[in-house]
């Protein structure tokens, strides 16, 4: 991968398949520690199952026997001086939650957020997103979109791309000229 | 800046074309696909699959869907496009970037003509 909001993408892409109904997305820069955090409330795992998630020859697909997407999220982080911790319930949900140094050489940029969020649009799944720096925060809620929308599908593609230049917008505000 | 509530304009406007669309048969819908399992993604398909988006809504298009998928199998070959048109075989392209993807709208999706270049070649 490329940018950190490639990985969000893929993470989030497990909750959708774990039927998820909400995903908050928290991502935060303060001082020199970058957080993202992606907490759904999807089927979860097993404590067997979650033992065994960060090793790339688990998966649930039963056509080929590896999954990338939590390793390389987890290798992406440990070799930048960051942390990584993946916490899951039977029935509850999980949460993947990942540290970075700001200034490490071999951080990956955050790079495009909002084409991150807008590839996430599904008409049976709301995104929290809640995106952070210093102390300015942009909050967007597909809950909030959907009830403006009165029924048209989020995922139309004049609302996709209504969605994605009101993102970008808000998030450049917010990082103030700063490049994550 | 832009905000939540400027989406009432838009709706009105979609609204009124919905009616129009509705009478259409959804069988005639052309379906592009992206693969977005992790292989897609880390190959480039997020911006393969906005770039068909943007097209079709900037130039208003209709009748065709541009949708994801996950893995299909063929990991090195990705970014993955496949095209059905209704009544047609599948067509599936490969390595496909945002400026190919944009071709393929152009010269299949609209002109019904297959990009051959960008098949899956001897490289399978």
């Amino acid at each position: 991968m490329r940018e950190l909001a490639l990985h969000v993408l893929d993470i989030a892409e497990n909750s959708v398949k774990a039927n998820a109904k909400l995903v908050t997305i928290e991502i935060e820069v303060r001082d020199n520690l970058l957080t993202i955090t992606i907490t759904d409330d999807g089927k979860g795992m097993s404590e067997e199952f979650l033992q065994k998630v960060t090793d790339p020859f688990t998966t649930t697909r039963t056509t080929r026997k590896v999954g990338m997407g939590i390793p390389l999220f987890k290798q992406a982080a440990e070799t930048s001086g960051g942390t990584f911790s993946i916490k899951s319930k039977l029935g509850v949900g999980t949460e993947v939650k990942v540290t970075f140094k700001v200034d490490d050489v071999d951080r990956m940029p955050l790079g495009d957020v909002a084409e991150t969020a807008t590839t996430l649009l599904y008409p049976q799944c709301d995104f929290k997103w809640i995106y952070t720096v210093g102390d300015e925060s942009f909050i967007f809620d597909t809950r909030e979109v959907k009830e403006e929308l009165q029924g048209i599908p989020i995922d139309s593609p004049e609302i996709i791309a209504f969605l994605k230049s009101m993102i970008k917008e808000n998030i450049e505000s917010i990082n103030g000229g700063l490049v994550i | 800046m832009k905000s939540i509530a400027d989406i009432k304009a838009i709706r009105e406007k979609m609204q009124a074309q919905i009616i129009s669309r509705d009478n259409e048969d959804s069988a005639n819908e052309t379906r592009v696909v992206v693969g977005m399992a992790t292989c897609g993604i880390a190959a480039g398909a997020r911006p393969v699959f906005n770039a068909l988006v943007d097209q079709v809504a900037n130039r208003g298009l209709k009748g065709v869907k541009v949708t994801r998928t996950g893995c299909i199998g063929m990991c090195k070959l990705e970014p993955i496009v496949e095209v059905f048109v209704p009544g047609k075989e599948k067509v599936t392209y490969v390595h496909v970037d945002a400026e190919k993807a944009i071709k393929i709208l152009d010269q299949h999706v609209l002109g019904g003509k297959v990009c051959t270049e960008y098949l899956v070649g001897d490289e399978a």
